[in-house]
């Protein structure tokens, strides 16, 4: 059976475990219809032209997993940021894991999608929240319709939360291959702060599929820092759909580190409500062997006097794919925006693409507005300099591409990720970290 | 310390060095001189490894040893060592953690430990007062938006911390005003000891009154073509090299 049939099918059965009755039921059914109707993104349209699912489509999910819960700590612990205190949600197979989980309720709401969406005292906020900022696109209905669990945090009123909120996906193997949609509402109220991590990590080699949704409020002078961390096995797959709406004098930031992964794409949409907003995306991506990274991004200026700053680094080697489309959409309304956009590439080896795409469209004619974008190599010149200094290859290469993430880079602001994201790099340039950047 | 016996060098199949001899011994400053386009700052890039050259002839032999077939970083590692005529700008490295990185991997190549923080710290400080260096200088990236003495001033502190048995400088001089040319050439000079050497590159005489060399060499079309004391610099900047050019066309 074609996935689309397989999951068209798997909504009745599915429509047997949620209540119907609850408003929430008919965003969903909307939802299912409009997938219905559109089916899986294809290489046809503009925005998925460089990016075919073809490959990950034909896999035979399971859409409902077995509830077998079999992983421990020491299992997941190295994915974690265990050595910083932090809230932490888990889900196994798509599935809340309460003993692995660090919930609160106290000061903030760290804890599920699934009781906010069932339990009455939640409703208004549902009301108000869900789904509202979601477009109508493909593969952001068909989580919608099959929206059940996430990750919910709410953070009060000038509500600082004292330590960042993790959130990680794990994926045990126990089904053949795996199809998993978390669903994620992320509202930080006026002048609250909270740092967010978020973490897809399949533990074994079986195919998993994920798309996942994630709507982040931002109220008025609230900030938000968010961590997205892609550095999962060459058999597993992301969808990530991620939909920000900001108030006045708000900052966002998001950071996305793809460091592995068969097919990942981000969806990835900033719509500013407000004056004074900024707004800052930052990625790092390193690719080898075949895997494939679409960055497909927008920030939609509605207002006066915000900001926006895009900057991501890509650095490919054997025969992986980037993609960077990045947007940037100025309203009629929105003067005096200053939106900057960057996308630098390397690419190492003779079999390695990548595509990048700025994509400017400005109605306000008092605004600066920039992009650039480089497709290049290691400087072999550096390269030599950085050698006859004692430097080996391997190490000097290494430290090259170091410094050309540490842009994006030196903006995180747990020093703990750093860390990680560091090694990481190193691990995969095979180097012995000597130095710190 | 250093023997070049019979070297010839090629870049992209166009024959640069044409035949050089030079002998280099441990406590002595050699300068090579020349004109424009004889081959002085190929020798240099040769001595160091620079892979765009190919040595079709000869050998280069450091401390007995031919050194070849070597790569530029096991070259840094015996302790040869190139202060560039026009350094690489490396955005996004401090010169801080770039001195560290590469005094760590000259240390890991001999089989010592990493330097421990604090003394790196102290010879940091040391080697940039030497030079007269900001601090702030060497927080910022290498070599980025630095001017031309700003540069050079940089390669001489490298050295300093590198502490090589052989420094090659290739136009050190060039870009520097005569202050930046005093505390490059004082630093040069309080570096000298009876352990190293050092090799002068350079086109005018004046770097060569501050470091004074035992040797004079004159470079032309790839060849040597005079070797002499320290006063044959001077006899050079008075003439020029076009009596250099007639000698050796009567010889021929």
């Amino acid at each position: 059976m074609e996935l689309k049939e397989k999951l068209m099918s798997s909504y009745l059965a599915f429509e047997e475990q949620v209540d119907m009755e609850n408003d929430i039921h008919n965003v969903r059914n909307k939802a299912i219809k409009f997938f219905e109707t559109t089916g899986f993104p294809t290489k046809k349209m503009e925005a998925w032209k460089y990016t075919s699912l073809n490959s990950i489509l034909k896999e035979d999910y399971s859409i409902f997993p077995k509830k077998e819960d079999t992983i421990d700590y020491k299992d997941i612990k190295k994915y974690l940021i265990h050595d910083i205190d932090t809230y932490t949600i888990v889900f196994i197979d798509g599935i809340y894991s309460s003993h692995l989980s660090r919930t609160t309720h106290d000061k903030l709401d760290a804890c599920l999608m699934s009781s906010a969406l069932n339990k009455s005292k939640y409703k208004s906020i549902m009301d108000k929240y869900f789904n509202k900022i979601v477009p109508e696109e493909s593969m952001s209905s068909l989580n919608t319709a099959f929206a059940k669990e996430g990750a919910y945090i709410r953070i009060p009123k000038n509500v600082s939360a004292e330590k960042p909120i993790q959130i990680l996906n794990f994926s045990t193997g126990n089904e053949s291959a795996l199809m998993v949609q978390p669903r994620n509402l992320i509202i930080a109220e006026d002048g609250a702060h909270v740092q967010i991590i978020e973490r897809h990590q399949s533990l074994t080699d079986n195919p998993v599929l994920t798309n996942s949704v994630t709507e982040v409020y931002v109220g008025k002078n609230a900030e938000v820092d968010y961590y997205k961390i892609q550095n999962d096995k060459t058999t597993s797959s992301l969808i990530d759909n991620t939909f920000i709406k900001q108030e006045r004098d708000s900052t966002c930031s998001l950071h996305t580190f793809s460091l592995g992964g068969k097919i990942t794409r981000n969806n990835l949409r900033f719509y500013q409500h407000g004056e004074n907003c900024n707004s800052i995306l930052k990625g790092v991506t390193i690719l080898e062997g075949k895997q494939h990274v679409d960055h497909n991004t927008l920030v939609h200026h509605i207002e006066p006097n915000c900001e926006s700053h895009q900057d991501y680094k890509g650095i490919f080697s054997e025969k992986s794919v980037g993609v960077f489309n990045g947007s940037i959409l100025v309203d009629r309304l929105a003067q005096k925006t200053n939106a900057f956009q960057s996308n630098n590439n390397i690419l190492l080896d003779d079999g390695a693409t990548c595509n990048s795409k700025p994509q400017l469209e400005i109605f306000a004619d008092d605004v600066k507005c920039s992009h650039g974008c480089t497709i290049g190599q290691l400087n072999n010149e550096a390269l030599y300099y950085l050698r006859t200094r004692g430097i080996p290859k391997k190490e000097a290469r290494a430290l090259l591409m170091f410094a050309f993430a540490n842009n994006v880079l030196d903006s995180v602001k747990i020093p703990e990720i750093k860390n990680r994201i560091t090694k990481q790099i190193a691990l995969k340039l095979e180097v012995e970290l000597g130095f710190n950047l | 310390m250093l023997k070049i016996k019979n070297l010839h060098a090629s870049v992209d199949g166009e024959k640069i060095l044409k035949g050089i001899d030079l002998e280099i011994n441990a406590g002595e400053v050699h300068a090579i001189m020349g004109p424009n386009g004889s081959g002085k700052s190929t020798l240099a890039s040769v001595i160091a490894g620079n892979e765009d050259f190919e040595v079709t002839e000869g050998d280069i032999l450091f401390e007995k040893a031919n050194i070849s077939e070597l790569s530029p970083e096991e070259r840094a590692h015996k302790g040869i060592f190139l202060s560039f005529q026009y350094p690489i700008e490396i955005p996004g490295v401090s010169v801080t953690n770039f001195i560290k990185t590469s005094i760590n991997q000259v240390r890991k190549s001999r089989g010592q430990k990493d330097m421990p923080a604090n003394e790196m710290l102290k010879k940091i400080r040391e080697k940039s007062a030497l030079l007269d260096m900001d601090r702030k200088f060497l927080s910022r990236s290498l070599n980025e938006g630095f001017s031309g003495g700003e540069k050079k001033r940089n390669e001489i502190f490298q050295m300093a911390m590198l502490e090589p048995k052989l420094a090659i400088l290739d136009e050190t001089d060039s870009g520097l005003d005569i202050d930046a040319l005093r505390i490059v050439s004082d630093g040069v000079n309080r570096l000298r000891n009876k352990g190293n050497a050092t090799l002068v590159i350079t086109h005018y005489q004046r770097l060569l009154d501050y470091v004074i060399p035992d040797v004079v060499h004159v470079l032309m079309d790839g060849k040597i073509v005079k070797t002499g004391g320290k006063e044959l610099a001077k006899e050079l900047e008075e003439r020029g090299y076009d009596w250099l050019k007639e000698e050796r066309a009567e010889m021929t």
